[in-house]
């Protein structure tokens, strides 16, 4: 054990030593899950993307480790604290973003609602199933005419006797094609927006896959057709009416995604690092060409930053102090500047930054997706537009 | 029966080690530090034994300064019972630990002590034997099976020639090597649970252990740059290319 020095030293990997602001419990998950990524995911990964495949058991994989609904105490779940779930989404991510949206959609959208908005018999009957993985879920909000606009949705739920009649279509929604349970928004007749938890195999409801994505395709997204669905009046989501309701679980997703975008960057930046030293040119590494170190230390700028900053919402958000303004800005943050990391990377790579081999190309594409959903770069924008300004440009 | 594993913090064995100027040792400062992998394994042989019922309890062992707790947290995670951190802020040499080892063996009297046959930092690779000798107990080294009956365990010894099995008498010193089992992913929930396991705190002086400064580090070097390989055309180029340097 050497003694330390006294004159600091600069990490290069991590320039504000974010290492030093975790503590114990947070290092040793970060420690597990990113053994588990590293030996159990990356090596899937390639195939999946590939052939656009989906590896059912991911889900029963993470949720032995304690992955799923990881924020929630009890049910099965281990009831960590933000930050460490921050940890988990960076480390899932910096393998793909396919892999940590399964994740976060059954964590955030999935089982939180439930938790958060569920009656006591829906926490008891869907979340241990969810927290093992033997049950997926998904969320479906995003319908075809309705993205950024969800107040615009078109999904109706009818009364009917003692039950609801849910009709409508929903797209874009991560793991539906495989869900068993899938939390649906819709407007009941007074136009007020409820949740609602549906089953697999109800009459009516159907999960088609949507094929052909060049983003996430290691991930399986579909739309939800719903006919005449009928459900139960013990499967509305009792806790919450309005757009609070979905808002509230994609504030959470969106805090996750502010840390797993860094992750993808952190991969893409360290992919071109190490290209770039060991690639030669003209005699000597690309790695010594101004051009180049400049890049590399606009990401490791970029990347050092945004850690620092979604480390800092998530500290709030242990403490009761996160607003989703704060939420908005750190994952607008993460995804632009991941992508544009990534989309640099991938041009450092040179023509081998076009092969999957390079992994790069996959990121690139991913985090044009991760850059559009759970509020667009620009709709962020307007939030926190709107939050210093007072006027809503939405409209 | 109990079972005593015996864990070293060490630097991750994914750091590229950097060498400190003045060649007194390497960088740690700043540097991820984990349990020492082999170490891991033993930790693993020691929740299979218990799990197939031939063990009531594991303690986990480290010396080491006081971060060295993470890595008995990680121990207690994985599923050992209690631990004991034996507090040393000075460099820890092979006879030391082992006459730790034995100071906690005659205390807690474990049927079977488990540990790494190295540790990645110094590979000095001795500990384990100098424990049994200074307990007076068999050793079964090197371990890549070990199967319990009784009060004898059988061992699969990875040896230059291949495999040995031996039979050695309970109580005795295991260590292992890297073939033995693969480690089990340390699950979210059994971290949060470790916090409430616990880790006693000794010193050398409380075990009645005098530190060994039988040896001393003079300096440390990296190791010398690759050099670029050659392509050869044939077999007679490659043989001629190996004679001129000497190399057969």
């Amino acid at each position: 054990m050497a003694r330390e020095s006294s004159k600091p030293r600069f990490v290069w990997e991590d320039p504000f030593l974010i290492e030093d602001q975790l503590d114990e419990e947070e290092r040793m998950i970060r420690d597990s899950v990113r053994t588990y990524c590293r030996k159990q995911l990356m090596p899937r990964v390639l195939e999946g993307f590939r052939h656009e495949r989906f590896d059912r058991e991911i889900m029963r994989e993470m949720g032995a480790l304690g992955m799923l609904g990881s924020t929630i105490d009890g049910y099965g779940c281990p009831g960590l604290n933000h930050v460490a779930y921050g940890l988990i989404a960076h480390e899932v991510e910096s393998v793909d973003s396919g892999y940590r949206s399964a994740m976060s959609v059954q964590s955030s959208l999935v089982m939180h609602p439930i938790h958060a908005y569920g009656s006591e018999a829906q926490r008891e009957k869907y979340l241990p199933g969810l927290a093992t993985g033997d049950l997926v879920g998904c969320f479906g909000l995003t319908e075809p005419d309705h993205g950024s606009d969800p107040g615009g949705m078109k999904t109706r739920a009818r009364r009917k006797g003692g039950d609801w009649v849910l009709n409508g279509s929903k797209m874009w929604i991560t793991n539906s094609p495989i869900a068993d349970v899938f939390v649906v928004w819709a407007k009941d007749e007074d136009d007020v927006i409820r949740g609602f938890v549906l089953e697999e195999g109800m009459k009516g409801l159907e999960a088609p896959v949507i094929e052909g994505k060049f983003s996430l395709r290691a991930s399986i997204t579909g739309s939800i057709a719903m006919n005449d669905v009928r459900v139960p009046e013990a499967n509305l989501l009792p806790g919450v009416e309005g757009l609070k309701g979905p808002f509230g679980c994609l504030n959470k997703a969106r805090y996750g995604i502010s840390w797993g975008a860094m992750g993808a960057a952190g991969f893409c930046w360290q992919a071109a690092r190490n290209y770039t030293l060991e690639r030669e040119q003209f005699g000597r590494p690309l790695a010594a060409n101004q051009l180049i170190q400049k890049k590399l230390a606009d990401m490791q700028t970029e990347i050092a930053l945004g850690l620092q900053g979604a480390l800092r919402v998530g500290r709030l958000m242990d403490a009761g102090r996160a607003t989703p303004e704060m939420v908005s800005l750190v994952k607008r943050n993460s995804c632009g500047k991941a992508l544009e990391i990534a989309r640099t990377a991938r041009d450092m790579h040179g023509g081998n930054g076009v092969s999957d081999e390079y992994h790069v190309i996959r990121h690139v594409l991913n985090l044009e997706a991760v850059n559009t959903y759970e509020g667009t770069h620009d709709v962020h924008a307007l939030i926190l537009g709107r939050a210093q300004t007072g006027i809503q440009a939405f409209y | 029966m109990k079972l005593m594993v015996s864990v070293k913090r060490v630097v991750d064995y994914n750091v590229r080690i950097q060498v400190k100027p003045d060649g007194s040792g390497v960088v740690t400062d700043g540097v991820k530090m984990s349990m020492n992998p082999f170490d891991e394994i033993a930790m693993e042989e020691a929740l299979r034994i218990k799990e197939a019922g031939n063990a009531e309890e594991i303690i986990a062992v480290t010396i080491g300064e006081q971060k060295a707790q993470e890595q008995l947290r990680t121990a207690l995670a994985m599923g050992a019972d209690r631990a004991i951190h034996v507090e040393v802020d000075e460099d820890i040499q092979p006879l030391t630990a082992a006459r730790v080892l034995k100071a906690l063996a005659d205390k807690e009297q474990p049927g079977m002590v488990l540990l790494g046959k190295q540790a990645i930092d110094d590979d000095q690779g001795q500990t384990g034997q100098m424990l049994a000798a200074l307990w007076d107990r068999p050793q079964a080294t090197f371990a890549s099976k070990v199967d319990l009956d009784g009060q004898k365990a059988k061992v699969t010894r990875e040896v230059d020639a291949g495999l040995e099995t031996i039979e050695v008498d309970l109580p005795a010193v295991v260590t292992t090597d890297l073939r033995l089992n693969e480690p089990r992913y340390v699950k979210l929930p059994d971290i949060m649970k470790a916090k409430k396991k616990p880790i006693d705190t000794t010193s050398l002086a409380d075990l009645g252990v005098e530190a060994a400064p039988g040896l001393k580090v003079t300096n440390t070097a990296p190791p010398p740059e690759r050099q670029g390989g050659k392509k050869v055309e044939s077999v007679d180029e490659l043989v001629s290319e190996l004679k001129n340097r000497g190399l057969i």
